[in-house]
């Protein structure tokens, strides 16, 4: 089928019913489980080649400098290194995004941030370059720098770039407000007017790192022939083969990725950070060149989600209806643009159908690292504040907080408070659930709280591509072009054992590398089991047709006579011919001889995603010695649409519960009065380990999408916004105390509970 | 002709409305339609924004059929982590 040409089902008439899945809704072991446990997994730093080179980067110790002068030359001296690169081996003619991310790659003129690459080198081992960095010697003239967001919009803050807003910016604000949003409907000061009370609260949220568990790691290759290849750890390596080829001036086609095995993502390896540079010293040493980030430059240079800023009103009557909501979101994203604002101003509210809703957001630069995507970018901190802001009106009405999210809860035409009206979806199912959960009307335990909350996400499609192979056995070889980063492989081979009526085992699926499959973009938006799924279940389909014609041909009868069911080809009854069953191993042992390979492949862009909604119920209690605060329960309720794997849906729900934990309590990025990050290790960065975690509990809502054959939604990105306020929420019911600014670490818990005496 | 509803922060670059009407029958014609009418929307729309029609959001395909009954919106363009 040409690319665009597939449109989503209204309502859903491609959909199966349930009792017809034979392979979709089991969870078999997974494909790369024996690989990972046994270390014959091949991650970002597993990769060699002879006569490889090992790199290291010179990075700033200044949140914000001028570079006056960058001296390599006795570093150069050094025996064992073999190049340097600094800003001016790379491209000089970028704009927009592409000079953005060289900028962060590597510094100009100016180092914006503490850890911004100046300089890299490229050497006979690890230790000489790292050796050779401390020999680059360079010059800077300090500048005065600002890392809070609030701080960055004042009056008198320095400014990060003079002229980077862009039209949206409303004239008089300060020049780190780089872009703004502003929607709604209504009037939201009649709505408030209508109101029996009113809450009105600000927060913060501090930047949080996604937290993988693999560093940034890539082996790139680049000659004199100017053909280059890279094997690198992403989420998306057609991305990254075109930034690369953008930021080292060359010719995409010229640049082969391979994405390896990866180490966790969330959202953080949807850009670039070192890989032009393993090119830029690879071509200036015309060999291969490795580097590896350390976890102090992962935290210090590689993106964090934007810290928050945020000030929410809400009306409510005093039988639970919302009235008017108003937030205001102030993101900052590190020393560029591109602070997922608006998709905080966006989702804030969408979980409620609103008469009257207002939200404005402001993207704000700052002295810190390029924030990068976090599972469902924006999302969670605008959950946080509009959630809590719900449950205080709750408490203070003495209304029950799902009841109040049942009676203004969005639903199929309800206009979304960012415009549009909404198709078919589950939020009201999860809350029934939720509801329903034995969780729910479990009594708690004495210092115990008890907290819910919603959460929304867009999902998204994207270009995909997918091509399907027949061996001779009947068993099929399937490429995609989307990095696993949440058990695709299992759910690609699944769905297309659906459509072929083969094993899940006689299926094996491969990540293509960017010269064997067309365009991919990155595995982000929850996008993969929905996108890559529809083209492979296409593409599968694709291959079921010649397998019924090369049938036909057999029998000597029409194509369309021809019907496929459980891996055969059958006549579609007596009219059609008295024949056996041609099962798909007999019709591909001859394949040479009765048309050539039997293949089937899937190009599109496919645009109905289906957004998705979950509820989370949680149960924390307060140490008011040490402010402690620990979650003694948890349940996740989330739509899936159609869970195509269950225990990998499961491990999406879970593992956005466990980040959000660690958000909501502990993590946080710690900047000094200097400006340098202090705490740029995971001793000190403190993400939850398995004794910080209650057993989660998890319920698969399915209400189908009717934009996918199967009625997949996305889960891999709303899991992970309702924690945050959930927590805070049980939080307050444990302790009585509201905590408006994350993360509830145990010093703000116990000034907190000082303040209450 | 079809109506578009555009994010309140765009009345400043379409004479002061939050809905104006476009000759079209693709989304890329509702874009292109827009630029034309209202120039000072092009930087918005060339740095990329996704429209939902009858509330399914389409990001990327130009070539998606709208008409004068749909409900159209010109929202943000939509990312992920």
């Amino acid at each position: 089928m040409p690319l665009d040409e597939y449109k989503p089902q209204s309502g859903g008439s491609e959909l199966k019913g349930k009792s017809e899945f034979t392979h979709v809704g089991t969870s078999p072991d997974r494909p790369d489980g024996l690989d990972k446990v046994t270390g014959r997994a091949k991650f970002g730093a597993d990769a060699n080649a002879p006569g490889m080179l090992h790199a290291a980067v010179v990075r700033s110790p200044h949140a914000h400098a001028r570079i006056v002068k960058i001296d390599t030359s006795k570093a150069e001296a050094l025996k064992g290194v073999k190049a340097m690169v600094t800003r001016a081996d790379f491209a000089t003619d970028l704009r927009g995004e592409n000079w953005n991310v060289l900028e962060n790659v590597m510094a100009g003129d100016t180092a914006l941030y503490d850890g911004h690459a100046v300089a890299a080198v490229a050497a006979t081992s690890a230790l000489i370059a790292k050796d050779a960095v401390k020999l680059v010697e360079v010059e800077y003239e300090l500048l005065p720098h600002v890392t809070d967001v609030d701080a960055a919009m004042a009056k008198g803050a320095p400014v990060i770039r003079e002229g980077a807003a862009d039209s949206s910016v409303p004239a008089g604000m300060h020049p780190n407000v780089v872009r703004y949003h502003d929607s709604g409907h209504g009037d939201v000061e009649e709505g408030f007017a209508e109101a029996d009370l009113v809450v009105e609260e600000s927060f913060k949220t501090e930047a949080t790192h996604q937290g993988y568990i693999e560093p940034h790691a890539c082996l790139g290759t680049l000659g004199n022939d100017g053909k280059g290849e890279l094997w690198c750890c992403t989420q998306g390596h057609w991305n990254v083969q075109k930034i690369c080829a953008a930021l080292l001036d060359m010719e995409t086609s010229q640049l082969r990725v391979t994405a390896s095995e990866i180490g966790g993502g969330f959202g953080g390896k949807t850009s670039v950070f070192i890989e032009p540079v393993a090119l830029a010293l690879s071509r200036k040493a015309n060999r291969p060149v490795k580097l590896v980030m350390n976890r102090s430059e992962v935290f210090r240079a590689s993106g964090p989600t934007s810290s928050a800023s945020m000030d929410i009103k809400i009306g409510m009557t005093k039988d639970g209806l919302i009235t008017a909501a108003k937030g205001v979101f102030r993101l900052q994203g590190g020393a560029f643009p591109l602070a997922p604002m608006e998709f905080s101003a966006m989702c804030a509210f969408a979980c409620y159908n609103l008469k009257h809703v207002k939200q404005i957001g402001y993207d704000v630069m700052a002295n810190r690292p390029k924030q990068a995507a976090y599972r469902a970018p924006g999302a969670p901190m605008a959950a946080y504040a509009v959630e809590s802001v719900v449950d205080e009106l709750s408490n203070k009405l003495g209304l029950d907080p799902i009841e109040v999210r049942l009676k203004n809860a969005s639903k199929e035409g309800t206009k979304a408070s960012y415009g549009p009206r909404f198709e078919r979806i589950g939020l009201v199912e999860t809350l029934e659930a939720a509801k329903a959960h034995p969780h729910y009307s479990a009594p708690l335990a004495e210092g115990q709280g008890r907290g819910i909350s919603c959460g929304f996400w867009f999902n998204h499609g994207g270009e995909t591509s997918v091509s399907l192979a027949m061996s001779e056995d009947g068993s099929a070889q399937i490429m995609v072009g989307t990095p696993d980063i949440g058990g695709s492989r299992a759910s690609m081979a699944l769905m297309a054992g659906e459509v072929l009526g083969i094993p899940y085992e006689n299926i094996r699926v491969t990540v293509a590398d960017t010269a064997s499959l067309g365009y991919n973009e990155i595995s982000h938006g929850s996008r993969v089991t929905y996108a890559s799924g529809l083209a492979t279940i296409k593409a599968a389909e694709a291959a079921v047709r010649e397998l019924c014609r090369r049938a036909a041909q057999k029998w000597g009868i029409e194509e369309d006579a021809v019907y496929w069911e459980d891996g055969c080809a059958k006549p579609s009854g007596p009219n059609a011919g008295d024949f056996d069953p041609l099962p798909i191993a007999k019709i591909c042992r001859s394949m040479g001889r009765t048309g050539g390979p039997i293949n089937g492949h899937f190009e599109a862009t496919p645009e109905g995603a289906g957004v998705s909604f979950a509820t989370h119920i949680v149960d924390a209690e307060v140490d008011p010695e040490t402010g402690k605060t620990s979650v003694s329960r948890y349940t996740v309720v989330q739509d899936a649409g159609k869970a195509i794997h269950p225990t990998y849906v499961e491990g999406q729900f879970q593992g956005g519960a466990a980040q959000g934990i660690g958000w909501a309590l502990n993590e946080e990025y710690v900047y000094g009065e200097d400006g340098r990050l202090q705490n740029a290790v995971f001793l000190d960065y403190r993400i939850p380990v398995a004794s910080d975690l209650p057993m989660i509990d998890t319920v698969i809502v399915e209400v189908p999408n009717p934009g996918h054959p199967y009625g997949v939604r996305g889960v891999g990105e709303t899991s992970i916004c309702p924690p945050l306020a959930a927590i805070a929420n049980a939080v307050s019911g444990a302790a009585g105390v509201r905590l408006t600014e994350l993360p509830m670490s145990p010093p703000r818990i116990l000034e907190a509970l000082e303040k209450n005496g | 002709m079809v109506e578009v509803n555009l994010w309140s922060g765009l009345r400043a670059f379409a004479d002061g409305k939050d809905k104006v009407e476009i000759e079209a029958k693709t989304v890329g014609e509702v874009l292109l339609g827009l630029v034309k009418a209202y120039p000072g929307l092009e930087p918005t729309i060339e740095a990329g924004v996704s429209v939902a029609v009858d509330g399914r959001i389409i990001a990327n395909s130009l070539t998606e059929p709208v008409s004068e009954d749909s409900e159209v919106f010109l929202m943000q363009r939509l990312k992920g982590g």
